[in-house]
């Protein structure tokens, strides 16, 4: 029922301006539960702060976790860097930035396979919540190309459930990724 | 004339697909798995044109000598294909064949993968089964179907290593194929008589 509510939302225009709050309110959070338009829901976001109170909880997405490998260490950039991995990270509910939350990512790159290594690396948020990574150019394999996120729980204090995403680029030719965790206390 | 085109046909998409600037991120297994794929692909146009008997110097009855170890060749095709990827990336493999992968052609891939196993399974045990020949033909050719239009669908949704055009026009010609070999062969014509 939701997931059809939030489709409908989704396609409707919602950067109209100053119109309907209540179809505005709606967008917002479609565009959080999809995940896929987590840019546009920063903005609106941070320029509203007060509408923050309805942050959807971030789901984990399917095949999210594939080849994670727990622990990666913490790294200035991912290889020789290239394309960057961009993200916010912040408390479902008021909205309230994370900082210092570890976020590992992967991807296949023009570096190497998921599975290498040296492919993962890990970053800490800042005070906004927001963490940047440098890493290789991602390339489509298996079908899609696509980027994956991790917070883990296990490597992190500060008591909110593990979450993975596995965004999905518009096209191979993009240089960057943004993403929103919305993370659930645990 | 006629076998220069089918071998351009099949051919072309392969080799375009050699050109791919993917491949140089890849490695030897996962090359391997995706040309298995591309190749059983192809077969798909050769199948038809088998069973119909339309290539020279391989009339109906000899094509289907040919047309049984094609097909024998799709299924070990397929085999490399899934070992492959496994081996390159088992938990993407895994969510596949468990039909929760969040890519859309991954269920077209695991579909037409069983219905592959399936039509091998029936030609091998068709005698001892004792299907009547009109039986078999309507379940062979209703596998076929599936499995080539499965097949397009699994390939043009996938962002790989294959080039549009090429991957677009296997696709029409196999189908088209398909078609011509279901419809020169009166099978549900046929299937009409017999039910009469």
């Amino acid at each position: 029922m939701a997931h059809g509510a939030h489709v409908v939302a989704a396609c409707a225009p919602d950067l109209t301006g100053e119109t309907d709050m209540s179809i505005r309110l709606i967008n917002r959070r479609s565009l959080i539960a999809t995940g896929g338009a987590a840019a546009l829901t920063l903005g609106t976001g941070l320029t509203v702060p007060a509408r923050a109170a309805g942050v959807q909880p971030t789901p984990t997405m399917p095949g999210g976790a594939n080849n994670y490998r727990p622990g990666a260490q913490i790294v200035e950039r991912i290889g020789n860097g290239g394309f960057t991995m961009t993200g916010t990270v912040r408390r479902a509910g008021d909205g309230a930035p994370l900082e210092g939350r570890r976020i590992q990512m992967w991807a296949h790159t023009t570096e190497g396979h998921e599975r290498d290594p040296e492919s993962h690396g890990a970053t800490l948020t800042d005070r906004n919540g927001r963490f940047v990574m440098d890493m290789p150019q991602i390339v489509p394999a298996f079908g899609q190309p696509h980027g994956h996120l991790a917070y883990d729980a296990e490597y992190d204090d500060g008591g909110f459930k593990t979450v993975f995403l596995r965004p999905v680029m518009s096209s191979p030719s993009e240089t960057s990724l943004d993403v929103e965790f919305a993370l659930v206390p645990a | 004339m006629i076998w220069a085109a089918v071998c351009a046909a099949l051919l072309v998409p392969v080799a375009a697909a050699g050109f791919s600037p993917l491949l140089q991120w890849r490695q030897p297994v996962y090359i391997v798995a995706g040309f298995a794929g591309i190749v059983g692909f192809a077969l798909m146009l050769l199948q038809p044109l088998l069973a119909g008997g339309y290539l020279p110097g391989l009339p109906a009855l000899k094509g289907r000598r040919v047309h049984r170890w094609v097909g024998a060749g799709i299924v070990a095709l397929v085999v490399l294909h899934v070992g492959g990827l496994w081996l390159t990336s088992p938990p993407d493999v895994v969510d596949a064949l468990l039909l929760r992968s969040p890519t859309p052609f991954s269920v077209w891939g695991v579909l037409v993968m069983w219905l592959i196993f399936a039509t091998a399974a029936l030609a091998v045990l068709r005698k001892r089964l004792g299907m009547r020949p009109m039986t078999w033909r309507r379940a062979h050719t209703a596998l076929a179907v599936l499995i080539v239009a499965g097949t397009g669908l699994h390939a043009v949704l996938i962002q790989g290593t294959m080039e549009t055009l090429s991957k677009y026009a296997l696709f029409a010609l196999a189908l088209g194929a398909t078609v011509k070999v279901i419809w020169d062969l009166r099978i549900w014509a046929a299937r009409r008589r017999a039910s009469r």
